[in-house]
């Protein structure tokens, strides 16, 4: 307990992981639901907002992080939208400029990550309170954990609503696409089984750890016995 | 929250001043404009180099065994051929062009044209190849579009879809007809569940077709660079 550096180091590994899993945006917070539903319809659209949205929340974390104690608290909404909105609209011009024809999937959404709640929800909750390692281990793992959220939903959608993954086709010609799994209705519906299996999962971990306490309870009644 | 054991804030923060207030936005803003124009200029070149590239690909495309294209202007009535490496028309000038494609020995293939037309969801804008000496559409691709994923964006991908712009004939006009009911030349066979879409892109030609055809029709022999034997 008395070397500091490694308490401060699990503590940034802590914020870190946090976000992939145990309070993972998506999954568990249920934050950004518009980019979740409506461009999750192909894997790599899915990967491509999940990397737009991580570079937007990293540098947005750092600057605010940063910037902490430079702006007045009566106005820092105001600028974490300012900071935010710039870097969504330089996402914009990039993936105009580098990647058009991704950029022309996913149009008007890539504007929108400036509304996406998980963003200015980090920057509120935790950049503006917390120094720039922490900031950034926090934006990191929020933003790996929101792309891998997205992943899961655009794998699952691709392959069962196209019959392919990252365009290459996987069955034969003799699958035929669910097309509604590629149609909004399909976006609810993948959401809504993988969050079913995700509470399920998280329903089961917290059954077993009340399950130990109880026999470790009993097993001190026996020894107090 | 677990966020909220870290580094508490200051029970008594001074209360900040307007001036202070009005700053921090200023200077936030006039940072991120500085930003915003940076990024702006550094991609705008590129953004156009893109454009100017997905069309070029979509001319050699509408136009099977194309090598090379000139553009035409519609001036005064008149078709005019710009000259190779003229200026893009700049944003919100009104211009209005085709594009004339040579194949090998500079024999003339045929004039791309694009039109527009709302589809489903929003416009779909398209480019079509027509030969005038058989006066037929000899190709067709979808520029921009946001047809519904699955249905309607079956009009770029659907090789059936496809196979109508082989040699759909111009005339008398173009008509739209239910899958598996082409009998003539100028019926485009719709795709099922996609009909709206379809339609839209019958429309889109035939509109096209009756705007240029009677331009390109009187002019077309002069934009020949070698006269065939």
């Amino acid at each position: 307990m008395n070397q500091p550096t490694t308490i401060e180091r699990s503590r940034t590994a802590e914020e870190f992981l946090k976000g992939i899993w145990k309070e993972n945006p998506v999954f568990v917070a249920v934050l950004g639901m518009c980019p979740t539903l409506a461009v999750t319809n192909t894997a790599i659209n899915s990967l491509a907002m999940g990397l737009a949205t991580t570079f937007v929340l990293v540098f947005s974390s750092l600057l605010v992080s940063s910037l902490r104690n430079a702006i007045p608290k009566q106005v820092r909404i105001t600028t974490f939208i300012i900071i935010i909105a710039t870097f969504v609209t330089v996402v914009d011009f990039m993936l105009a400029a580098l990647v058009p024809q991704v950029h022309k999937e996913l149009g008007a959404f890539i504007a929108l990550i400036v509304v996406n709640c998980l963003i200015l929800g980090r920057q509120e909750a935790f950049a503006s309170k917390n120094n720039i390692k922490l900031a950034l281990a926090d934006a990191l793992g929020m933003s790996l954990g929101f792309t891998f959220a997205l992943l899961c939903i655009g794998v699952v959608r691709e392959i069962l609503g196209s019959g392919s993954l990252f365009n290459i086709p996987l069955f034969g010609s003799g699958f035929e696409p669910w097309v509604i799994m590629i149609m909004p209705p399909g976006g609810f519906f993948t959401l809504g089984f993988l969050l079913l299996f995700f509470n399920w999962l998280q329903k089961r971990r917290k059954a077993r750890q009340e399950s130990g306490r109880q026999s470790t309870q009993y097993e001190e009644a026996r020894e107090f016995l | 929250m677990e966020e909220e054991k870290s580094q508490p804030v200051p029970a008594t923060e001074p209360e900040a001043s307007s001036f202070r207030l009005i700053s921090t936005l200023g200077l936030a803003g006039f940072f991120s404009g500085i930003v915003l124009v940076g990024a702006f200029l550094y991609t705008k070149p590129i953004i156009e180099a893109n454009r100017a590239m997905a069309l070029q690909q979509a001319i050699f495309k509408v136009l099977p065994g194309c090598t090379s294209f000139r553009t035409l202007e519609l001036q005064d009535g008149q078709l005019v051929m710009l000259e190779e490496g003229a200026p893009e028309p700049k944003e919100g000038e009104e211009v209005r062009r085709i594009y004339v494609g040579y194949g090998p020995k500079d024999k003339l293939i045929g004039f791309a044209i694009s039109g527009e037309e709302p589809g489903y969801q929003d416009l779909i804008i398209a480019l079509f190849g027509y030969n005038p000496e058989e006066k037929v559409v000899i190709g067709f691709e979808v520029l921009e579009s946001k047809e519904t994923p699955g249905l309607g964006d079956k009009i770029m991908k659907d090789p059936g879809f496809r196979a109508n712009f082989g040699s759909l004939a111009a005339e008398p006009s173009v008509t739209v007809v239910k899958k598996g009911e082409k009998k003539k030349d100028n019926e485009i066979e719709a795709i099922t569940g996609a009909t709206i879409s379809s339609k839209a892109v019958g429309r889109l030609l035939e509109k096209s077709l009756v705007e240029w055809r009677p331009l390109i029709e009187e002019h077309w022999q002069e934009f020949k660079k070698v006269e065939e034997e």
